[in-house]
């Protein structure tokens, strides 16, 4: 009961607290990084009304970018080689990237920053444990960690998101937990223990908000790593099952024809690579004013 | 009469600003000052004055937005800003040099101390390397630096911050500059050791007629250190003159009442009063019109002082920058009124044999900091008790223990009838939580920066169990800041909106949120600067005597000490050297450590009580703490082998007042005043 009272009479500084975020109009790199992520969010949210074609119909196999189909319409990306519209499938792709990375992104964040928080708090044996677990999860090769998940409990989101978190977290906590130890020494801190508050208080709402700028940052950037790991794992067959479109199986399924229809990989890469794009920009912009701050 | 030599710098109505969003900020404004050559000028003021730019500027260094926008820097007869980039590089080292506040920041971590100072004479005085190293080895052993090969060898982070600010001394020397900046060179140094590096300064400007401009805002280092000296405030001068009589006549209002917001260890509790500058220096654009000090001042009078720029008017004595200096006497001081009576009622914290002992890891696993031992003493409910020594004395792991941020290894704290030796601060009841609280050193760490004022004072107040429900705990935080003077609408600032002694008033207001029974302050004022210390101290004194709480104050000032002081407890490397009344501390006869700490002690007071004793060395290792009296490596009283070998007998005066040490205490107290007698004039 207190703490909803807390949150409530804690909101107009809460608000303050990230002020810094509303001056990114202030970084020009961030303003850039921002219209692109945007963009790419719309497209998602539009997907059913903008996509001339459904995503899966198969109309005329192997047409090039600009040529009509049977009822008129113009193939701006051309087709597949199963004659699917490849505009709509980067369209309809979209939702599938800007569905699963952040979720995999929020989850990395949760167990890494509850992790990196409770090690550099507490110390001793617990920060010995997750440090050593980490070690052990980043020591192994990534992809291979991704490779033996998703084929051992098979091909669905959820699993791509628990791949992910599995493999991102220790990086993060260990982020955290340098924050922390930095932060746990302040005065703050201290009077905080003096009045008795209860651990998991003093590191989420004395620490945390405190470690909130480099982790935002941190962030953005690992929410294009993310996209760009969901891109592979889709390459490799380990993504969504067929025929979901889905940009990084987009590019493996019509990779023989690369060479002679260099459109069919063409346009899922530019979508891939934009959209990482516009989360560093986003991610060095908002450094630029968390460091100013 | 003999014309005076043209002088070695020259600064002739000097304007500097700095470039920023809102435009030009000036930061000084028309500022006139001359060093002759071998001459020592104070420049005093409150942060934010001017200082420091001043300084860099007769480097030509005012970085990448500023600029001299009026004025001009002679150095030597030539003009500063006529300079070339080459030129500048010349002058700096052999003609200008520098000594920074931060030693460690400026040495090379990574390089050997011998290396670095090589380098300076590489570059200045084209030296082989081995002649280098020579050259740097010499000036080591004349600043007093014991084993020069061994520091030579040495990086920076073997070395004490004492150490560290002799090196880089000695860096600036090597360029045989023909004058020395000194940028607060001594404010993060303990004073015995601080007293060193004075005397070291005094000597060298004997043996090599180096010019200096000191840097600082401790106004009896000045007094020390400089015949001559300038009070900045606000990027103007607004006093100039000679030290002595600047000190016991002060001219302008704002140097009267910088000198009486120190407080004095030379002079009893009851003869002082601190009297606290009101408000802050004005930031360079909201600079009144008129006077700039006229916002601040008890002499302000309309029409007077708030009409035209003032100009600085000199006369045989001094120059002061003030309209009704003929009219107004500045007093320094002014006497104590109230009582300062107060009964203690029994003891509310006794000590009794507390140890602490940090055992060591990794390479030296089996060896031990011992941070205290056997420490025994009582504090006075309703008093206040201060803790007394140099850092690394173990007076903060005390509060830790006491806080239950540590535990004790051994020995008992009886608090009221509860043992806080070994009770964590998770495991004591609320109850006792709300009874002890602290207020903290660094104002800067004290609030969490993500919170208002309001909502951090508000979750004490309800945590600490005061009041419930939201009026309540609102209505109590506004009377925290009422007390604390700070106005209402603060309660929704964020603590980056706060000037640090702003934030330290808020620290004050939590830990008295809960009306507790015990505040432990840990160098409370420290961080402040000396117009905010005084109000600070006022501050603390007045929620004493409000809440009737018991203050348990740490700190290495011995000002602060006897102005705020009942009681007083002298710890050398963990153990209690003195402990009784605070006047019988101060009086002869005391420790010779207590002895020694009160000479280094800089006081604005022309008349020096006794001979100065200046400490040989550095605080000993407490990972191998000397045998017998811990202090026998330091002490000039020393017997013989007695004090090496043989841990010294506490004795006890009547009063209450215990001294540890082989000499008697009657024995003691006579060499004191002898030595006191001999050096009055």
């Amino acid at each position: 009961m207190s703490d909803i009272i807390d949150a409530v009479e804690l909101l107009p500084s809460a608000t303050a607290r990230f002020a810094w975020l509303r001056q990114i109009g202030r970084s020009k790199v961030a303003v850039i990084g921002c219209t692109i992520v945007g963009f790419w969010i719309l497209v998602a949210i539009a997907a059913p009304w903008i996509a001339p074609f459904p995503p899966n119909q198969s109309i005329r196999p192997m047409a090039s970018p600009g040529s009509l189909d049977p009822g008129g319409a113009v193939f701006w990306f051309g087709t597949d080689n199963l004659g699917r519209d490849i505009l709509s499938r980067v369209i309809w792709g979209t939702r599938t990237v800007l569905v699963y990375a952040p979720l995999a992104t929020a989850m990395s964040f949760l167990v890494g920053m509850t992790c990196g928080l409770a090690a550099g708090y507490r110390r001793g044996w617990l920060d010995e444990l997750l440090s050593r677990i980490s070690d052990l999860v980043l020591a192994f090769p990534a992809l291979v960690l991704y490779i033996i998940i998703v084929s051992k409990f098979g091909a669905s989101g959820l699993n791509i998101v628990l791949a992910v978190t599995l493999a991102s977290s220790p990086a993060i906590m260990r982020l955290t937990r340098g924050l922390t130890l930095a932060l746990r020494n302040r005065a703050f801190v201290a009077a905080a223990q003096l009045r008795g508050e209860p651990a998991w208080r003093i590191m989420f709402v004395e620490i945390l908000p405190n470690a909130a700028g480099p982790l935002i940052v941190d962030a953005c950037l690992r929410l294009g790593y993310v996209v760009v790991t969901i891109g592979t794992l889709g390459f490799l067959g380990l993504g969504l099952p067929p025929p979901n479109p889905d940009w990084g199986s987009m590019v493996n399924e019509t990779r023989q024809f690369a060479l002679v229809f260099p459109h069919m990989v063409l346009f899922p890469c530019i979508a891939v690579s934009s959209l990482v794009l516009g989360l560093n920009l986003l991610a060095d912009g908002l450094r630029e004013l968390v460091t100013q701050e | 009469m003999t014309p005076t030599p043209a002088p070695l710098l020259e600064m002739t109505d000097v304007s500097i600003a700095y470039r920023t969003r809102a435009g030009l900020a000036p930061a000084v404004s028309g500022v006139s000052l001359t060093i002759q050559e071998g001459e020592v000028v104070g420049l005093v003021g409150e942060s934010g004055c001017g200082k420091s730019t001043l300084a860099m500027a007769s480097l030509g260094y005012l970085g990448r937005n500023g600029q001299l926008t009026s004025g001009s820097i002679r150095f030597a007869g030539q003009d500063i800003a006529s300079l070339t980039r080459e030129e500048l590089r010349r002058l700096r080292g052999p003609g200008i040099g520098i000594v920074y506040q931060e030693a460690m920041a400026a040495l090379n971590p990574s390089l050997r101390i011998g290396t670095q100072l090589a380098e300076t004479v590489i570059v200045h005085r084209g030296l082989s390397f081995r002649e280098a190293q020579e050259a740097a080895r010499a000036t080591l052993a004349e600043i007093e630096l014991p084993d020069p090969a061994r520091i030579m060898a040495a990086y920076p982070h073997q070395l004490s911050g004492g150490q560290l600010q002799r090196v880089v001394i000695a860096m600036a020397l090597l360029a045989q500059p023909r004058l020395l900046l000194l940028d607060e060179p001594t404010t993060a140094l303990d004073v015995t050791i601080e007293a060193g590096i004075i005397d070291l300064l005094t000597k060298l400007r004997r043996t090599h007629n180096t010019s200096m401009l000191f840097i600082s805002h401790n106004l009896g280092l000045v007094g020390q250190l400089c015949e001559r000296a300038a009070v900045m405030y606000a990027g103007e001068i607004v006093e100039t003159g000679v030290v002595r009589s600047m000190f016991s006549h002060p001219r302008h209002p704002y140097t009267a009442g910088l000198m009486r917001c120190i407080p004095r260890p030379d002079l009893p509790r009851s003869l002082q009063r601190l009297t606290p500058i009101r408000g802050q220096v004005p930031t360079p654009h909201e600079h009144p019109i008129g006077c700039s000090f006229a916002p601040r001042c008890d002499h302000v009078r309309p029409g007077i002082c708030d009409h035209t720029a003032i100009p600085l008017v000199s006369d045989a004595m001094a120059s002061v920058r003030c309209a009704r200096a003929s009219e107004i006497t500045s007093q320094p001081f002014q006497d104590r009124v109230e009582s300062l009576a107060q009964e203690g009622n029994g003891t509310l914290v006794t000590v009794d044999g507390l140890d602490k002992v940090y055992p060591l890891r990794g390479q030296q696993r089996g060896h031990a900091v011992r941070a205290n031992q056997d420490l025994t003493f009582e504090a006075a409910r309703g008093r206040t008790l201060a803790i007394v020594g140099e850092s690394g004395s173990g007076k903060s792991t005390f509060a830790n223990i006491l806080m239950g941020l540590t535990k004790a290894t051994d020995g008992r704290l009886l608090f009221e009838a509860i043992d806080l030796a070994q009770l964590p601060v998770e495991r004591r009841p609320a109850a006792l939580l709300r009874q002890l609280q602290m207020v903290f050193q660094n104002p800067d760490e004290t609030l969490n920066p993500s919170y208002s004022v309001g909502a951090q004072l508000g979750r004490a107040v309800r945590t600490l169990g005061v009041t419930q429900g939201r009026a309540g705990v609102q209505a109590r935080v506004r009377s925290l800041l009422s007390l604390t003077r700070l106005p209402a609408s603060y309660a929704n600032r964020r603590p980056s909106q706060l000037s640090g002694g702003q934030k330290q008033r808020v620290g004050i207001a939590r830990a008295f949120a809960g009306a507790p029974k015990l505040v432990v302050a840990d160098e409370p004022v420290s961080a402040l600067d000396v117009s905010v210390q005084a109000a600070i101290t006022e501050l603390m004194l007045d929620m004493q005597r409000t809440q009737q709480t018991t203050l348990i104050v740490i700190s290495h000032d011995l000002g602060f000490v006897r102005y705020i002081a009942d009681h007083v407890v002298v710890i050398y490397l963990g153990m209690v050297m003195e402990a009784g009344e605070a006047e019988c501390i101060f009086e002869p006869p005391y420790h010779p450590y207590t002895e020694a700490l009160l000479s280094a002690a800089p006081t604005i007071g022309s008349q020096r009580r006794q001979q100065r004793i200046v400490l040989t060395g550095e605080l000993p290792s407490a990972l191998s703490p000397p045998s017998g009296c811990p202090f026998h490596t330091r002490c000039p009283r020393k017997l013989g082998v007695i004090c090496e070998t043989e841990r010294p007998p506490e004795h006890q005066s009547e009063g209450g007042h215990r001294i540890a040490c082989h000499i008697p205490m009657v024995d003691l107290g006579r060499m004191q005043n002898d030595a006191m007698r001999l050096s009055r004039p």
